[in-house]
């Protein structure tokens, strides 16, 4: 009964994108239109293959088919992301690469948010359903609650990712940072993060331990912040429904400020608390001990959440925002200080007494360093909040520096070491097929992420000290072409740290298609570990 | 007075008090009595069920001498 509501369905949205497609207003709207109708027709024809057949579902187990997908959907996305970072790098180096006969799909302007996106949505995204579907399993030891919904947000999701990367080359963007995509993309994401939440909740109220484990509170607080801003921030009326441009409902500062209530709480729950909770799970598994301090973790939960939410306004200083709404917002990223570094401490903690380990496993070492460059990144953060230091590092590539010992450094190096430890695991392998190339994959990613960052700290503050500087008469010295000019070498050596952390992630996919492909499987006597 | 202004009012006064007197409550209630040894517990919660779930409602009846496995 089940696959005939499921075929008439797919029939219906196959129909209605046709007809959709035929009334497209613009390019965009066309393309989104033709892809909705070949997955609903694709769909369909496979619904209707596949209708009646018994199917049988061991749910005995984990359902682990839909985290491995989710890895290797991690490891596709995260390449093609750097890919196209360290491509949108050397555009800046060498604007020819703006190639005339791509103008206008594939220039700077066009692939930047594409870029973004990858990484943090693709990329970042995958890594964080896939992650928290494993660890919400293990730690409430019960099967993911609603059966194939899981595999509807996997699925949903990538559909997500393909209608915005599509939408930004063909220019269809909403321009907002980290939210262009447009209104009917955003509506297919409510729905899917909805099921997400229901799935990852569900499972949580059927758990068969009597405590929720708190990676599973920060994974949670990431996907209800999220759902929150996600639909305040777009918040738009379309123009037509046959087409891809919509109208905000807010305007000018209020726009604005909601704009980046949403843009820092991004960083704040999806990169900051998602990946938290990847941490409190995969450090003390690798590192065979328990988080440092539970207790900790408990008072770094509450303060982060407490303090996120009010720091979005550091980002619009010297703005038509008032002083007391930009004061607050940098207030509030000073004292974040506090729960960034605890939960640093909670991390790096964890290791004493094992810190042996990090001369010989190169998975802790990534883990590590990630912890380090979250601390080190969430230091910057509310230093470069400060109005006095704002003044100098915003608009600059002091801001870009910042994001990325961020996002390479901590959600990047904590991924990375997340995928090397659940590949052999979902697998059922012996262990990782080669310990020396994940030594090669750190050490590229971790000098990439130094040339890149140290280019952009040296870069960012040559661009904000020749901005502001004035002669006697108080005329500005500099044009901006001389300022554009000075960073000519720091733009190459930075497109070198992308080229490096780049081939490290390639060594990366290499190591885990060898551990699955040719690592033989993990025998069941070594499983049956004797009870304490 | 403009809806506006009147719930600047409050949040700066009762729901600013609120919200801190919840999260120092927090603070202190992390730190009961006894916690030590529930939180021992909890944290070794990754260390348990890592092949397959829990067959039954184990955790109603004793969760801290279950086996690692």
């Amino acid at each position: 009964m089940w696959d005939y509501v499921k075929m008439a369905v797919f029939g219906v949205i196959a129909v209605l994108a046709a007809i959709a497609a035929n009334y497209a207003r613009d390019v965009a709207y066309l393309v989104h239109a033709l892809i909705i109708m070949a997955v609903s027709a694709g769909m369909f024809v496979w619904v209707v293959r596949t209708a009646d057949e018994k199917k049988v579902v061991d749910t005995s187990g984990y359902m682990d088919g839909v985290v491995r997908a989710g890895v290797i959907a991690t490891a596709f996305w995260g390449v093609a992301g750097f890919l196209v970072g360290t491509f949108i790098a050397f555009q800046l180096a060498f604007p020819v690469l703006n190639f005339e006969w791509a103008e206008g799909y594939a220039n700077f302007g066009r692939l930047r948010p594409l870029h973004t996106s990858a990484v943090i949505f693709a990329f970042g995204g995958n890594a964080l359903i896939a992650t928290s579907f494993y660890v919400v399993q293990r730690t409430s030891a019960a099967r993911l609650w609603g059966g194939n919904a899981a595999w509807f947000v996997f699925w949903g999701f990538q559909l997500m990712i393909v209608l915005a990367a599509t939408g930004y080359l063909l220019g269809a963007t909403q321009s907002k940072e980290y939210a262009e995509p447009e209104w009917y993309v955003d509506i297919w994401l409510t729905i899917v993060w909805v099921v997400y939440l229901a799935v990852f909740l569900g499972t949580i109220l059927k758990r068969k331990e009597k405590h929720i484990y708190v990676a599973n509170w920060f994974y949670l607080s990431f996907i209800v912040t999220v759902a929150l801003l996600h639909v305040v921030n777009n918040l738009s009326i379309p123009v037509s429904i046959f087409g891809s441009k919509s109208v905000q409902v807010f305007a000018g500062v209020q726009d604005a400020m909601t704009q980046w209530w949403y843009g820092h709480n991004a960083v704040g729950f999806f990169l900051t608390a998602g990946f938290l909770g990847m941490m409190y799970y995969f450090v003390p598994k690798q590192a065979e001990r328990p988080v440092y301090s539970y207790k900790l973790s408990i008072i770094h939960f509450w303060a982060l959440i407490f303090l996120y939410i009010w720091a979005g306004p550091h980002h619009l200083h010297y703005t038509a925002l008032p002083d007391w709404a930009s004061t607050l917002g940098m207030v509030f990223s000073i004292i974040l200080w506090m729960p960034s570094w605890g939960g640093m401490i909670n991390g790096l903690m964890t290791l004493s007494g094992a810190w042996d380990k990090l001369r010989t496993d190169p998975i802790i070492r990534m883990m590590v360093i990630s912890i380090g460059f979250y601390g080190m990144s969430t230091f910057e953060g509310p230093m470069m909040s400060i109005r006095a230091v704002n003044s100098l590092s915003h608009y600059t590539d002091w801001t870009i520096g910042h994001v990325h010992s961020g996002a390479l450094g901590w959600n990047g190096m904590i991924t990375f070491g997340a995928l090397y430890f659940l590949t052999p695991k979902l697998w059922n392998r012996e262990g990782l097929y080669s310990l020396k190339l994940v030594d090669w994959h750190f050490w590229l990613a971790t000098i990439g992420i130094v040339l890149y960052a140290a280019s952009m700290w040296v870069s960012g503050i040559t661009e904000g000290l020749l901005w502001r500087e004035v002669d006697a008469q108080g005329f500005l010295v500099n044009s901006f072409a001389d300022t554009v000019a000075a960073k000519y070498p720091l733009y190459v050596l930075r497109g070198l740290g992308g080229v490096m952390y780049l081939t490290g992630a390639l060594i990366m996919c290499f190591n885990l298609w060898k551990t699955v492909s040719s690592v033989s499987a993990k025998s069941e006597a070594t499983t049956a570990v004797p009870a304490e | 007075m403009d809806t506006y202004s009147l719930l600047r009012e409050f949040a700066d006064s009762w729901v600013l008090l609120c919200m801190t007197v919840f999260f120092l409550g927090i603070v202190v209630w992390a730190f009961r009595p006894g916690s030590t040894a529930t939180y021992k517990d909890t944290a070794d919660i990754p260390f348990r069920h890592e092949k397959k779930p829990a067959s039954g409602a184990e955790y109603a009846v004793s969760p801290s001498k279950e086996a690692r496995t």
